[in-house]
């Protein structure tokens, strides 16, 4: 090495040294309120909503929510920024102070972090009153999102299909549902049950059965707190169902080319039975069904094949929360887009969804779980942190796709290695992490 | 609902959408810059236009000082666009993210912690890290038969065939095609029942293998993909090559006898070597760190998962942003390595063909 390049080493390495200073926000605001507006008339601004619903925007349904809500707010200027990659996207932005008024909490922030990046929009114990899902977005009993419709995660089949297979009730075990499926497959043409392999998210949804298995609301605690692949436990029930469907050959034939955008119509039409999702994808396949021309009343919903106490349970939960960008200079505005959007806008009945309000009845497409007698129940949060710090640090990756990707392989024999050794690799890394984060 | 559909190559896109923002904004500013000063400029340039050309003229002669200093000076002035350019947009990122390897940093905390060398350590102490590069062989033997193709067809199409300029064409096409629609044309491709399956089943070949399916066909299939993306870029360094060997060359050769091969032993190749070097190369590092086509069509699963997209997944699903920094410094480290020991191995000689 001369002694140029040495010196144009020297010289990188000491801008490396400087640079660090700039990254971050600083947190120089944090901790402030965004309040509620006392008259909707004098609040004024343009504020800019972040959003992950593309097509929203797109075919101008946005737009109209925005007309709607300049009729109680006509200063605001409400303007929608939709991201396609919303978690990689934002992760970027939130390094500076612009990242919209309004924006979705994103995964990647910590629990803890919440001060420093948002306003808050109230104390838990007033707001708790009204709405779902606060504690999911509670830093020292300020509330500092909120979710504008109420998801449950739960099987999307095409009735038709299951009908047709002779099978006129749920299941109420994993064996059962095995069984099912089988009779699906001999009976009918269609694929018993997709994976989504290659879309990859939608293989996540798996770890939302966290709570409906045992109907225990403080399922999210024992996550952080155990080895979620104990014996009998929730997740290893999961697991253990996904293995066996593609074990015993009841998923599609070559998971890595499948194809997420095609499974909707598919689905629709009968030639999928069977995907595990959830609430939110209902709207979507019964669009595909009215797009291919099949009555989307066959897009049937049904709860994971357990019972506890003799009832069926689902676990209901929030959605992205909306939040105030702590750097907003509109955080009037701001908060009264939130307050408007999940109180009045209609966007969860316009969604099918589950209305944030705690006051409002469940959507019509959940009539089946009425009349079935299937419990509600809401997660407590307070471990949430801590079990995504565990997450994160020990590379598992319970909310991400790999594993699951790793368990079909598995069980179609793309891997080696049996169930249990996954299974139990993957409690052993989550377990030995778990003595190490103190939280 | 709020599920969108993630498209694979948006980390990517996401990145690139925020450099070019900032670019946006780096040029307003400059233009920003220019507007302010102009009316001053306008003002001296009125004021000062006798004084001005007065120097000028005066200092061609007598004054060689102020000559050799602009003549220093010159070259840098046109260079400092782009040296600014490249420093922004090149040297600083690296040289953030080699700072941020000596951090804890998740990505968006206001708060990180230097931790030293703690990320290396973790880094070479973790075997399932680096067991990654095995897949990089397929890429590796895949850039093989591809040079070689590349080679036999720029060679071949050096001499005038028929139709040469069409399939200079239908060889090039590929790498004009981007990349992340490749990978999606490909998953179509490899589709159970998809385009292979049926061109397969024309000539009478029922198969029913899932190409993706296990970690062997899937990387090979990938790799397949790389060969029909890259092959053309090869090709066309080949052929630039092989056009500036001078044409008497083959000429006296073909006067002393020579046939098609020994032109190409004696004469092609001993002439295209600098290039053939460089060639091999970029196939190397291309290999360690493959990243667009596995991404996007496996995303990593089934054992295709290569260094780059280990670190991307480190770096926005795992949070470790700190790691994944040294990561990326490792691979570059390596694949510097690599390049030297290549160059000590096959020093670049200059050519002499007469």
């Amino acid at each position: 090495m001369n002694r140029r390049t040495a010196q144009a080493l020297a010289a990188v390495a000491g801008a490396a040294l400087l640079l660090p200073g700039c990254t971050g926000t600083g947190g120089s605001a944090k901790g402030a309120d965004a309040k509620a507006p006392d008259d909707p008339a004098k609040v004024s601004g343009t504020i800019t909503v972040l959003t992950v619903r593309t097509d929203l925007v797109q075919d101008g349904t946005m737009k109209k929510y925005a007309a709607e809500f300049n009729k109680t707010y006509p200063k605001v200027k409400v303007e929608f920024q939709a991201l396609t990659n919303y978690e990689a996207e934002i992760k970027i932005r939130m390094n500076t102070d612009d990242y919209g008024d309004v924006l979705l909490i994103p995964a990647v922030i910590k629990k803890d972090d919440y001060p420093k990046f948002f306003a808050s929009l109230g104390t838990q114990a007033e707001r708790s009153k009204k709405y779902r899902f606060t504690d999911f977005t509670t830093v020292g009993g300020k509330v500092y999102g909120q979710s504008p419709v109420g998801v449950m995660p739960g099987f999307v089949y095409n009735k038709r299909v299951w009908k047709e297979a002779g099978i006129t009730a749920w299941p109420t075990s994993p064996a059962e549902f095995l069984a099912d499926l089988k009779a699906i497959k001999t009976k009918t043409d269609a694929i018993p049950y997709y994976t989504n392999f290659a879309a990859q998210w939608p293989l996540t949804s798996w770890t939302y059965v966290d709570g409906s298995v045992h109907c225990d609301p403080r399922a999210t605690t024992k996550l952080a707190e155990g080895d979620p692949w104990a014996e009998g436990s929730d997740l290893r029930v999961g697991d253990t169902l996904l293995y066996d469907i593609v074990k015993q050959g009841l998923a599609e034939k070559d998971p890595t080319t499948s194809n997420w955008e095609e499974s909707k119509p598919r689905t629709a039409k009968g030639e999928i039975a069977t995907q595990w999702l959830g609430t939110w994808a209902i709207i979507q396949f019964q669009d595909a069904a009215k797009k291919a021309g099949v009555n989307p009343d066959d897009i049937g919903f049904m709860p994971f094949p357990a019972r506890t106490n003799g009832a069926f349970c689902a676990t209901v939960g929030p959605d992205y929360n909306q939040a105030v960008n702590v750097h907003s200079p509109h955080k009037e505005a701001a908060r009264a887009w939130i307050d408007w959007f999940t109180d009045k806008s209609g966007y969860d009945k316009d969604n099918l969804a589950i209305s944030p309000l705690k006051s409002a009845p469940m959507p019509d497409v959940l009539k089946p779980y009425e009349e079935a007698g299937v419990k509600l129940i809401e997660l407590d949060d307070s471990a949430g942190a801590k079990v995504k710090l565990i997450d994160d640090r020990s590379e598992v990756g319970i909310y991400k796709p790999e594993y699951r990707q790793d368990l079909v392989d598995l069980a179609r024999g793309a891997k080696k290695g049996s169930l249990d050794d996954f299974l139990g690799g993957l409690g052993e890394k989550w377990t030995g992490t778990q003595k190490n984060v103190s939280h | 609902m709020a599920r969108a559909h993630p498209h694979p190559h948006a980390v990517a896109q996401g990145a690139g959408k925020a450099s070019r923002n900032t670019e946006a904004q780096a040029r307003a500013q400059a233009q920003a810059r220019v507007q302010a000063q102009s009316p001053m400029e306008a003002g001296a340039g009125a004021r000062g236009l006798g004084s001005k050309s007065g120097t000028r003229r005066a200092a061609r002669p007598p004054a060689p000082r102020r000559v050799r200093a602009r003549r220093l000076l010159t070259p840098w002035l046109f260079l400092l666009a782009p040296l600014a350019l490249l420093i922004t947009f090149t040297y600083a990122p690296i040289a953030n993210m080699v700072a941020y390897s000596f951090t804890d940093w998740d990505g968006v905390s206001p708060e990180l912690h230097y931790t030293g060398a703690e990320n290396y350590a973790e880094i070479f102490t973790r075997e399932d890290l680096f067991q990654v590069f095995w897949v990089s062989g397929y890429y590796l033997a895949a850039s093989v038969i591809q040079i070689v193709a590349a080679l036999y067809f720029a060679t071949i199409l050096s001499f005038s065939v028929r139709f040469r300029n069409f399939f200079k064409g239908v060889l090039f096409f590929p790498s004009l095609v981007n990349g992340v629609a490749i990978g999606f044309v490909f998953l179509y491709f490899f589709q159970d029942g998809g385009t292979f399956d049926t061109v397969l089943s024309l000539f009478g070949y029922q198969t029913d293998h899932a190409w993706l399916g296990t970690p062997v066909s899937a990387n090979i299939s990938l790799a397949g993909v790389s060969v029909w993306r890259y092959l053309g870029m090869n090709f066309v360094l080949f052929l630039g090559a092989i056009q500036s060997v001078p044409g008497e060359l083959y000429e006296a050769a073909e006067l002393d006898g020579a046939g098609r091969w020994h032109q190409f032993r004696y004469i092609i190749l001993p002439g295209i070597r600098p290039v053939l070097t460089l060639t091999v190369i970029l196939s190397v590092s291309g290999s360690l760190s493959a990243f667009e086509i596995p991404y996007i069509m496996t995303g990593g699963a089934t054992g295709t998962e290569t260094f780059v997209i280990q670190t991307v997944k480190l770096a926005f699903q795992f949070n470790k942003t700190g790691l994944a920094s040294a990561a990326a410094v490792v691979l570059l480290l390596i694949i510097l390595l690599v390049t030297w020991v290549q160059r000590r191995l096959v020093p670049d000689d200059r050519v002499d063909l007469v």
